[in-house]
C-alpha cells in the first residue's frame, strides 16, 4: 500500500469518525442542543482528532526510524570484514539497496550481498505491511476510545481547543527543530571530518585540493583541506559585488526616496524589484554566457589577460543581483529619519543634496551599514552564480581578472555527482557548510542588531 | 607647532569670524552668487548620480532580458526537412500481420536513412553517409512510427513528410553556424552545407513551431529535449512544499500572534524564524542530504525530498507575511467575537483568519515563487540527475525547471544555449504570473479599517 493511499485511508477514517462523533452527540442531546456542553461539531472534531493525530504521529516516527533500523538489521548480518571497513560497507549497502530495488543484475557481488539484498526487499515489504496494520489499528483504536468517551456534558470544545493549540505550538517549534537539525547534521559530519583532518589545518591551511587517494597505495593525490583560499575567493567576489551594489543601490534609494516624481517611482521601483525576483540560476547563466565572454574579449582588446571564468564576471553579476536588496533596505532606513531633521536643515537654507549628505545620511548610517552587512552575508552564501561563473581552481589571488573558487562552489562540486561515502573529501563539504552557516549567521545577527538599535533611536 | 603659536592662530581666526559677523552679508555680491551657483551645480550633480544609478540598474535588467530573449526566442522554432519517405511494407510489416506490436518494432530509422539516400543518390562513401544521416534527427523515426500506428494504411505508400532535423543542421538554418568560415572551424563540413543549400533551393527546409520543446522530457539530443519533465517535477516539488509550509506556517503565525505568551520559548521561536530566513539556501540542501537522505533514507532525486527541503526555506517567508496580515486585523473584531461567546480558536478561525487570508495568500505566493526559482539546495539532494521520463508522482526521480536550466547551461552543444534561454523565459513567465497574482490579490483585497 503506497503512502498516499495510506494517508487517504486515514483521512477517510477521520471523516468517518467525525460523522460518528457528531451523530452520537446529537443522539445524546435528545433533540435539544442546549443539553450538550458544546456544539455537535466539536464532538465530531474531538473524535476525528483522536483518530487521525496519533496515527499521523506514529507515521512520522516510523518513517524517521524505519531506514536506520532496517539498515542496522542488514549490517548485523554482513560478514565482519565488510562491516569493519567503512568504505566497503557503504559500497556493499549501495549494491544491496540496488538489488532490493529489483536492479543490480550488472553488479558483480558476493552471494552474501545478493542474499542481503533479497532480505532487504523482504524486510521493506514486511515493514510497509506492518506500518499499514499498526497505523490503521491505532486510528481505529483512537476512534473507538474517543467515541466511547463522548457524553452530553463532556467539554468537547475545550478539548478541541487544547488539541488545536498544541498543534500550533508544534508548528512553531518546527522553526527551532530545523535550526537544531541544521546545526546537528552539519556538526555531526564535521566532527567526523575533524577525526580525519586536523581542524587547525582546515581553518588555517593555505592549500585546497580535496582529491584524496582512493586506494592506500596511491601516493600522488594527497588531499589538502585548507579553507583559506576558498575564503579569499569568496571575499574577493563579495568585494566586487559590493563595489557594484552599494553605490548603485544607495544612490537609487536616494533618488527614489527624495527626488523621483511619483510617476517615475511607480515604474522604476517595481522594475528594480524584478531584479530581486530573478532566480539566481538565471544570473549564473547570464554571467557565464554574456558577461564573462564580454569581459574576456574587451580585456583582450585592452591587452589584459582575463580568464574566461573570472572573479570579476561573477562579482559584477552578483552585484546586480544585490542592488534591490541594498536599495530597498536603505530606502527604509532613510525614510525613517524624522521629518523634523530635514525641515530643520531646509530652514537653514541647505539644498536637498546637502540635507541628504549632511543630515539624513549620517543619521541613517548605522542602518545603512546594517543593510550592507546583510547584503554581504547574502553574497557570501550565494551559490548558483558562482557555481556557473567562477572557477574551480583554488587560487590564492586578489586579481579580479583571474578565476577563483568559493566556499559554496566547493560544497556543490564535492557533493554533486559520484560521491565517495565517508571520505574526507565528501565530509569536508559539511565542514565548509558549517563554517558558512556560522559566518553568515554571525553577520546576520550583528547586522540585525545594528539595524534594530538604530530604529529605536527616533521612536 | 607649539601650543603658543596655535593659540595665536586660533585667536586670529576668531577675530576674522567676529569681524565677518559684524559686517552685514551682501547677498548680491559676486562671491555669494558664485557660491550659490556652485551649490546648485553640486545639487544637480548629486541628483544625476541618483538617476545614473537607477539607469544602470535598469540597464542591467534590460541587458539580462535582451540577452536571454535574443538567445532564446529561436528555440521556439525548429527546422524541419521535407523528404519523400517510402513506407516499405518489407521493412515495416513483412508478413502483413497488421499487428501494432510488429509495426512498433519495425526499423523506422532505416526508412529515414533510405529516404535520405534516395534524396542524395550520389553519396556513397561510408563517412559521407554518416554525415548525411545527421541531417535528420534520431527522433524522426519515432514520429514516423506514431504516424504509421495511427494510420496503418500508410504502409506501402510514398509520402512527402516534414521530418525534424538534427541539431547542427538546425543551428545552420537559424544562422548560428557561419558557412563562410573555414571548414575546420565549424561543426558542419562543406558536403553538409552543400546538401543544406540544395534542400533550401528546393524549398525542402522550413522552420515550424517547436511543440516538442513543451511536451517532452530531457534528452541528450538538443532538438528532442523539452521542459515538460522539469515542469512536472517542479509542480510536484512545489505541491509538497505548499502542502507542508502553508499549514505549518499559518498555524505557527496564528500561535505566535494570537495565543503565544511572552516567554522564553516564543522568544527563541521568533529569533529562530528570523535566522532561518537568512540562512544560505545551500545549507538547507546540506540539511536535506543529511537528514532526509542519509538518516531517513527517502528516495534520492525525488520531489518529496526537494519539497521537504524547500518547505523549510519558505516557512519563514510565510510565517512573517501571515503574522503581518493577522496583526492588521483590528482587535475590535476579536473582542466582538469573544463578547458573543466565541472561544479563542473560534474567533481566529471564523473571523481573524478569513480577514487575514488575502495577506496570507499573497505571502504564500511570493514564497512559492522563491521556491520555484531555487536551485542550490536541490543540487545537494540529487535532483541534478539526467532524467528523460516524465515523473508520475512525488516519489519518482525528477528534476525541476531551474535545475534543468543549470544542466542545459553546462551542455557543450551549441543548440542547448537557445534551449537554456528558452527554458529561462518559461521560468520567468511563471514567476511573473505568480507575482502578478500576488499583486492582484493584494490590490483586490486591500482594505483599511
Amino acid at each position: 500500500m503506497s503512502l498516499s493511499f495510506l494517508l487517504l485511508a486515514v483521512a477517510a477514517l477521520c471523516a468517518l469518525s467525525f460523522y460518528f462523533g457528531r451523530q452520537r452527540a446529537v443522539a445524546l442531546s435528545g433533540g435539544r442542543h442546549s443539553n450538550l456542553h458544546s456544539l455537535p461539531v466539536h464532538y465530531g472534531a474531538y473524535t476525528a482528532a483522536w483518530c487521525g493525530l496519533p496515527a499521523l504521529f506514529l507515521l512520522l516516527i516510523w518513517y524517521m526510524f524505519q531506514g536506520s533500523v532496517i539498515e542496522a538489521l542488514i549490517v548485523s548480518d554482513l560478514p565482519q570484514e565488510v562491516v569493519g571497513d567503512s568504505g566497503r560497507l557503504s559500497l556493499a549497502l549501495n549494491s544491496i539497496s540496488q538489488i532490493a530495488a529489483g536492479g543490480g543484475e550488472h553488479l558483480t557481488v558476493s552471494p552474501e550481498i545478493v542474499d542481503a539484498g533479497r532480505r532487504l526487499a523482504n524486510l521493506q515489504t514486511i515493514a510497509n505491511a506492518a506500518l499499514v496494520v499498526v497505523m490503521l489499528s491505532v486510528a481505529l483504536a483512537g476512534l473507538v476510545l474517543s467515541y466511547r468517551r463522548i457524553e452530553a456534558d463532556m467539554r468537547a470544545r475545550n478539548n478541541v481547543e487544547r488539541i488545536s493549540r498544541a498543534i500550533m505550538i508544534v508548528c512553531s517549534a518546527i522553526a527551532i527543530l530545523s535550526t537544531v537539525g541544521i546545526v546537528f547534521s552539519l556538526m555531526f559530519e564535521t566532527l567526523h571530518f575533524f577525526s580525519k583532518i586536523n581542524p587547525l589545518d582546515f581553518l588555517f591551511g593555505l592549500e585546497w585540493s580535496p582529491q584524496t587517494a582512493i586506494r592506500a597505495d596511491q601516493v600522488a593525490s594527497e588531499g589538502a583541506f585548507g579553507m583559506i583560499p576558498l575564503f579569499v575567493g569568496t571575499l574577493l567576489i563579495t568585494l566586487i559585488a559590493m563595489c557594484v551594489a552599494v553605490p548603485v543601490g544607495l544612490f537609487s534609494a536616494i533618488y527614489m526616496g527624495e527626488y523621483a516624481a511619483p510617476k517615475f517611482r511607480a515604474v522604476a521601483k517595481p522594475a528594480l524589484e524584478i531584479l530581486a525576483g530573478v532566480p539566481t540560476v538565471v544570473y549564473g547563466f547570464f554571467a557565464a554566457l554574456t558577461v564573462a565572454p564580454f569581459l574576456r574579449d574587451n580585456g583582450a582588446i585592452l591587452g589584459l589577460d582575463v580568464s574566461s571564468e573570472s572573479a570579476l564576471a561573477a562579482g559584477l553579476v552578483m552585484g546586480i543581483m544585490i542592488i534591490p536588496f541594498v536599495s530597498s533596505l536603505s530606502d527604509d532606513v532613510m525614510s525613517q529619519v524624522p521629518k523634523s531633521l530635514r525641515d530643520g536643515s531646509y530652514a537653514l537654507g541647505a539644498t536637498k543634496s546637502e540635507t541628504i549628505r549632511q543630515v539624513i545620511f549620517p543619521a541613517a548610517l548605522p542602518g545603512i551599514v546594517g543593510a550592507v552587512l546583510l547584503a554581504v552575508s547574502r553574497a557570501i552564501g550565494e551559490t548558483m552564480i558562482v557555481v556557473m561563473a567562477a572557477g574551480l581552481a583554488a587560487n590564492m589571488t586578489v586579481n579580479p581578472l583571474q578565476a577563483v573558487t568559493t566556499v559554496t562552489v566547493q560544497i556543490v562540486t564535492l557533493l554533486v555527482g559520484d560521491q565517495e561515502f565517508d571520505s574526507a573529501k565528501t565530509l569536508s563539504a559539511f565542514a565548509l557548510g558549517l563554517v558558512l552557516f556560522l559566518v553568515t549567521l554571525g553577520l546576520n545577527v550583528f547586522a540585525l542588531k545594528v539595524v534594530q538599535k538604530y530604529r529605536e533611536k527616533y521612536d | 607647532m607649539t601650543d603658543m603659536a596655535s593659540l595665536m592662530e586660533d585667536r586670529a581666526a576668531a577675530k576674522v569670524i567676529s569681524d565677518n559677523l559684524r559686517k552685514p552679508v551682501d547677498w548680491d555680491s559676486p562671491k555669494i552668487a558664485r557660491n550659490i551657483k556652485k551649490r546648485y551645480a553640486a545639487e544637480r550633480r548629486f541628483k544625476s548620480y541618483g538617476l545614473v544609478a537607477i539607469c544602470l540598474a535598469l540597464l542591467a535588467l534590460c541587458t539580462l532580458a535582451l540577452s536571454i530573449g535574443s538567445k532564446g526566442y529561436s528555440a521556439f522554432y525548429q527546422t524541419y526537412v521535407q523528404l519523400e519517405v517510402t513506407f516499405d511494407p518489407a521493412v515495416i510489416d513483412p508478413d502483413r500481420t497488421g499487428d501494432p506490436d510488429v509495426i512498433g518494432r519495425a526499423n523506422f530509422d532505416g526508412l529515414v536513412k533510405q529516404a535520405l539516400r534516395d534524396r542524395f543518390p550520389d553519396v556513397t562513401s561510408r563517412s559521407d553517409k554518416r554525415d548525411l544521416y545527421g541531417i535528420v534527427s534520431g527522433g524522426a523515426s519515432y514520429d514516423l512510427r506514431e504516424r504509421v500506428l495511427e494510420n496503418p494504411s500508410l504502409i506501402g505508400q510514398t509520402r512527402t513528410i516534414w521530418l525534424i532535423s538534427g541539431d547542427d543542421f538546425d543551428m545552420l538554418n537559424k544562422g548560428y553556424i557561419d558557412p563562410t568560415v573555414d571548414e575546420g572551424d565549424r561543426r558542419l563540413n562543406d558536403n553538409e552545407v552543400a546538401w543544406y543549400n540544395e534542400l533550401v533551393a528546393d524549398g525542402a527546409v522550413e522552420k515550424q513551431f517547436h511543440t516538442r520543446f513543451f511536451t517532452s522530457g530531457d534528452s541528450r539530443e538538443p532538438e528532442l529535449a523539452g521542459i515538460w519533465g522539469a515542469a512536472v517535477g517542479s509542480f510536484y516539488t512545489l505541491l509538497v512544499t505548499l502542502a507542508l509550509s502553508f499549514p505549518i506556517g499559518v498555524l505557527a503565525a496564528i500561535y505566535l500572534e494570537e495565543f503565544a505568551p511572552k516567554n522564553r520559548f516564543t522568544q527563541i521561536v521568533e529569533v529562530n524564524i528570523n535566522n532561518l530566513a537568512a540562512v544560505p539556501s545551500i545549507v538547507f540542501g546540506l540539511l536535506g542530504l543529511e537528514v532526509y537522505l542519509n538518516v531517513m533514507h527517502l528516495p534520492r532525486s525525488a520531489p518529496v525530498v526537494g519539497g521537504l527541503t524547500l518547505a523549510l526555506m519558505t516557512l519563514p517567508t510565510i510565517i512573517i507575511a501571515s503574522r503581518a496580515a493577522i496583526k492588521a486585523v483590528p482587535p475590535s473584531i476579536r473582542q466582538a467575537a469573544l463578547g458573543l461567546g466565541a472561544s479563542p480558536v473560534q474567533t481566529v478561525t471564523h473571523h481573524v483568519l478569513p480577514l487575514a487570508m488575502p495577506g496570507i495568500l499573497t505571502g504564500t505566493i511570493i514564497g512559492m515563487a522563491q521556491a520555484l526559482g531555487e536551485t542550490a539546495p536541490l543540487l545537494m539532494i540529487g535532483m541534478v540527475a539526467f532524467i528523460v521520463d516524465i515523473p508520475g508522482g512525488a516519489l519518482d526521480p525528477a528534476t525541476v525547471l531551474p535545475v534543468q536550466i543549470y544542466l542545459w547551461a553546462d551542455s557543450p552543444e551549441r543548440a542547448f544555449v537557445e534551449k537554456t534561454s528558452a527554458a529561462i523565459m518559461v521560468l520567468l513567465a511563471f514567476l511573473v504570473l505568480m507575482n502578478g497574482l500576488a499583486v492582484y490579490l493584494r490590490k483586490k483585497f486591500e482594505r483599511k479599517w
